[in-house]
């Protein structure tokens, strides 16, 4: 058998000792409970569940406030969390009088939901700001727990403004809503349950715009049998706006 | 970290937020990699490229570059030493750096670090460099007194056997250890593309060739390194360059440049063509953040102004002194260049929006642990370091055995 | 606590059957039936989390971009209040009819709200949509965390050990969601967790519970009876970055192909 060399040898001595140190080393060093639950420190979720929270939640207040509660239940803020107003409020859980949770008063607040925005959803009840009531505080009028306003809202752009600007520029301004929507009373109330309706044939569109209509007096008018093949009216005329090149009308 | 510090990066980012242009995630603000990451791809670009030249001597039975055959390998190890400091004073936590050894995750690309780096390190690198200066230290040992002779006699493990038989079973071990060696390097600088390659959600970076290209370039970078070298060490010594040498040198640089050109043009080419979602963000950020550094530095100087001239002027003639100038501004050029590169990857993956949507900006700052004035030192280190490594371990003095002159 | 009991139960009824009789049921009892699955002690003792596996709806049409879970979820978990650093935001998507590149921004992730656009003219469409940490099933952050400092829990939780992390930052590079962020504050990578301290007590995340037009739901994947399987049933969900095989956790209903 061939002697090992004389280099091998020699180098090994340092590998070994290398390698066996970092053996010894990783055994101190790893973390006890590496490993436990996959490759992780498994104290680590305790240590995260540790952490105190800040928000009681919604059903924290229910215990002691069910007046305001009530109150809120039948209202169009029935969905909105206490703490959402009043601020992270577990500190005055545990201690009521002593952390006493803030109220916003000021103007700027409610506008952070209500303030007229394109993108909110239609329907949603939006102001501008700037011109409904200017200057007075939100809460003079509305109440936070039940802010069903002090009178039914006068025309629909209350809740549908985008759709009340668009037709605000457009030849059907004069046109109010109700006079295509036929809108139940229930719709004020509980507008996602009680829907207004919409026309449903091109004979609606023809009361204006057919050859002989006699309602109106717009001298666009089409022949409502065949204009347009197979398609009614809306599908090609954005009815509050037909001007509009998106909105179908003709160059 | 510190409120000072807090304060620090809440000044720089609200002036990056004012120049950001169109939509980025709210977190993307900050870029996570700065400069520091930049130099570590290249400094380990440059350890393989060194490597690989070292190797074409041994194993391709190159003989014309011998003469860099030891400097190479001390250029190697003198910017491995340097290689993981960009990587520590990045992290957040530097005193828990020990964790990606003991703890790697296997599915984690960059927990490779430490496997490849110690490998390399220990296996390839000073094993090597032990057995190409193992009869020169046993003998230096023997030359010098006092403290320098215990040294060369530790850094030898204490060995005495110079006999042929142990030389050459020296040589013998060079050459397997240089065969392994070569896969190790392309694995320690290929991995570091596969750690940008494998990140899907970075178009810029997901990429099968970014590891093939990452290697063209350490290539590219490493021999004009040693290039480099050659040429400002021999006249210090006050020997004459050796011409056979640097054309040689010069015509491994100018096919690997050609080579690392063409794996790049065939990823732009391949992006181009695909024209897949993120082409027209990638296109902006290219024509308005990147047009200096991708097109101008990198393209322009780095790779075409290089090769045509190392190729015009070494296959034409010209009197030796025109060619050396030739090849030590191609060597200059080609270095800023693949640093370029490597900040074109990083910075640029990153200046982007994964939405696809916007671009920011990357704010440099000068003092701080990932700043300029760091990043300089860090860059300027392995030279210090290789000084050191060529005055203990002389590349090119041979010591004078018993009887010989 | 028996009288806190009984008083909590006649709520409960009362609450529950008012609104029955009126149209508006619905949500209401939503609302209820979700709180009272969640009218945890508070404390974390008893909680199994083989008994659960998390996930989160979000009604697309409902968001008003208000901001409040934004702004909820930094008072929760005390994230720095600089504009550089969320957990969940809100982002605003308007198209145009014109074939105009469709605009998006998110001004301080929504928590002050959002301006009125510059260009009121030719918007086709315009919502909202909130984003925060998908809590995939096949997660790429913690594929690439170097030291195993992020993971999945058994309920399905992407968490991140503050006291493990390096600060490598490479989870937040390979997040395409780009949920993930270094908190300045303890050099380590932060995100979205469920807010899990309140789940281990049985309470909702507080982005969940501070949104006014419930946009946002929360619940089990995998069990009979819990809000996110309505939502699953009654949407077609999306999810965001498909194409990825992240396997997010968060879904989206009537989600636009315009959000990336």
């Amino acid at each position: 058998m061939k002697r090992i060399p004389d280099q091998l040898i020699r180098l090994s001595v340092p590998f070994l000792f290398i390698i066996l140190a970092l053996l010894i080393i990783k055994q101190f060093v790893t973390p006890e409970t590496f490993g436990d639950l996959g490759h992780y420190r498994a104290a680590a979720i305790e240590d995260i569940s540790s952490i105190e929270p800040h928000y009681a939640g919604f059903q924290a207040c229910l215990d002691c406030h069910e007046d305001i509660m009530e109150v809120q239940q039948g209202s169009y803020h029935r969905n909105i969390s206490c703490e959402v107003c009043h601020e992270p409020s577990l500190e005055h859980v545990n201690d009521p009088t002593e952390h006493l949770p803030p109220a916003p008063r000021e103007r700027g607040f409610c506008p952070l939901c209500h303030n007229y925005l394109d993108a909110r959803p239609t329907g949603f009840p939006q102001i501008i700001t700037m011109t409904h009531n200017p200057g007075k505080p939100c809460i003079n009028c509305h109440d936070p727990h039940d802010p069903t306003p002090p009178h039914v809202p006068g025309d629909c752009a209350a809740c549908h403004r985008q759709i009340a600007r668009t037709k605000m520029v457009s030849h059907h301004v004069d046109i109010q809503c109700t006079e295509c929507h036929d809108t139940p009373e229930e719709h004020m109330i509980n507008p996602r349950l009680s829907r207004a309706m919409k026309p449903a044939d091109r004979e609606f569109c023809g009361g204006c715009h057919a050859e002989d209509a006699q309602k109106s007096v717009t001298n666009l008018r089409i022949d409502i049998d065949t204009h347009g093949g197979v398609y009614v009216c809306w599908e090609c005329h954005y009815p509050h706006l037909p001007e509009a090149p998106e909105g179908g009308a003709p160059e | 970290m510190s409120a000072d510090h807090l304060a620090e990066t809440v000044d720089r980012l609200e002036s990056v937020l004012e120049q950001v242009v169109g939509f980025i995630y709210p977190n993307e603000i900050e870029l996570q990699w700065s400069l520091l990451i930049v130099i570590y791809p290249y400094i380990t670009g440059l350890v393989a490229g060194a490597f690989i030249l070292a190797s074409l001597e041994k194993i391709m039975n190159v003989k014309e570059v011998t003469p860099t055959y030891r400097l190479s390998l001390l250029t190697a190890l003198a910017f491995l030493i340097v290689a993981p400091l960009p990587l520590l004073a990045h992290l957040g936590h530097i005193e828990r750096a020990h964790e990606i050894f003991f703890t790697p995750n296997l599915s984690s690309a960059m927990a490779m670090f430490g496997f490849v780096y110690a490998w390399y390190l220990a296996a390839v690198l000073l094993l090597e460099i032990w057995f190409e200066y193992r009869k020169d230290m046993i003998l230096w040992s023997r030359e010098e007194s006092g403290l320098k002779k215990w040294f060369y006699r530790c850094l030898a493990l204490f060995s005495t056997d110079i006999s042929d038989e142990a030389v050459a079973f020296d040589h013998k071990a060079a050459r397997v250890i240089t065969m392994i060696g070569i896969p190790s390097a392309f694995i320690l600088h290929g991995y570091v593309g596969f750690i940008f390659g494998s990140i899907k959600a970075n178009p810029w970076w997901s990429s099968v060739l970014i590891p093939i290209v990452f290697l063209a370039s350490a290539i590219v970078s490493g021999i004009g390194m040693v290039m480099l070298l050659y040429m400002i060490i021999t006249p210090l010594r006050y020997k004459k360059i050796d011409m056979v040498c640097l054309n040689k040198l010069a015509e491994f640089l100018l096919l690997a440049i050609i080579i690392d050109f063409s794996l790049e043009m065939l990823d732009f080419i391949h992006r181009l063509y695909e024209a897949e979602e993120s082409i027209k963000i990638l296109s902006q950020m290219i024509s308005s953040k990147l047009m200096i550094s991708l097109v101008v530095v990198q393209l322009l100087l780095g790779t075409l102004v290089p090769a045509i001239s190392l190729a015009f002027f070494r296959f034409t003639t010209f009197p030796d002194e025109i060619r050396k100038l030739v090849y030590f501004l191609a060597g200059i050029l080609v270095q800023v260049g693949i640093f370029s590169t490597r900040w074109n990857v990083v910075i640029g993956g990153q200046l982007f929006s994964k939405s696809l949507r916007g671009l920011t900006v990357y704010k440099m700052t000068f003092f701080g642990l990932e700043g300029l004035f760091i990043s300089i030192i860090l860059l300027v280190l392995p030279f210090f370091l290789l000084y050191f490594l060529i005055r203990i371990l002389p590349p090119w003095r041979k010591a004078k055995e018993a009887g010989q002159s | 606590m028996k009288k806190g009991l009984k008083r909590r139960e006649f709520i409960k009824k009362t609450a529950i059957a008012l609104p029955l009789l009126s149209p508006a049921g619905i949500m209401l009892t939503d609302l209820v039936r979700t709180s009272c699955a969640w009218a945890g002690t508070g404390e974390v003792s008893g909680y199994n989390p083989l008994d659960h596996y998390y996930g989160m709806g979000i009604h697309i049409d409902r968001c008003i971009g208000c901001g409040r879970c934004a702004e909820g979820c930094k008072k929760e978990n005390l994230v720095p209040r600089e504009p550089f650093f969320f957990r969940t935001w809100v982002e605003r998507y308007t198209i145009f009819s014109n074939r105009e590149e469709t605009e998006v921004d998110s001004p301080n992730g929504g928590i002050n709200g959002f301006p009125e656009l510059k260009t009121q003219q030719n918007i086709l469409r315009a919502f909202f949509v909130p984003k925060l940490c998908n809590h995939c099933d096949n997660p790429p952050c913690v594929q690439v965390c170097p030291v195993g400092a992020t993971f999945k829990t058994q309920d399905g939780v992407i968490l991140v050990d503050n006291e493990y992390c390096v600060g490598c930052r490479y989870c937040i590079q390979a997040c395409p969601y780009g949920a993930r962020f270094l908190n300045p504050l303890t050099a380590t990578a932060d995100k979205c967790t469920f807010c899990y301290h309140r789940l281990v007590r049985g309470l909702r995340p507080v982005c969940v519970e501070v949104c006014p037009t419930q946009a946002r739901v929360f619940g089990e994947i995998g069990t009979r009876s819990s809000p996110l399987v309505r939502f699953r049933r009654m949407n077609k969900i999306s999810v965001l970055k498909s194409d990825l095989n992240t396997e997010p956790k968060v879904y989206y209903a009537n989600l636009d192909g315009e959000v990336r």
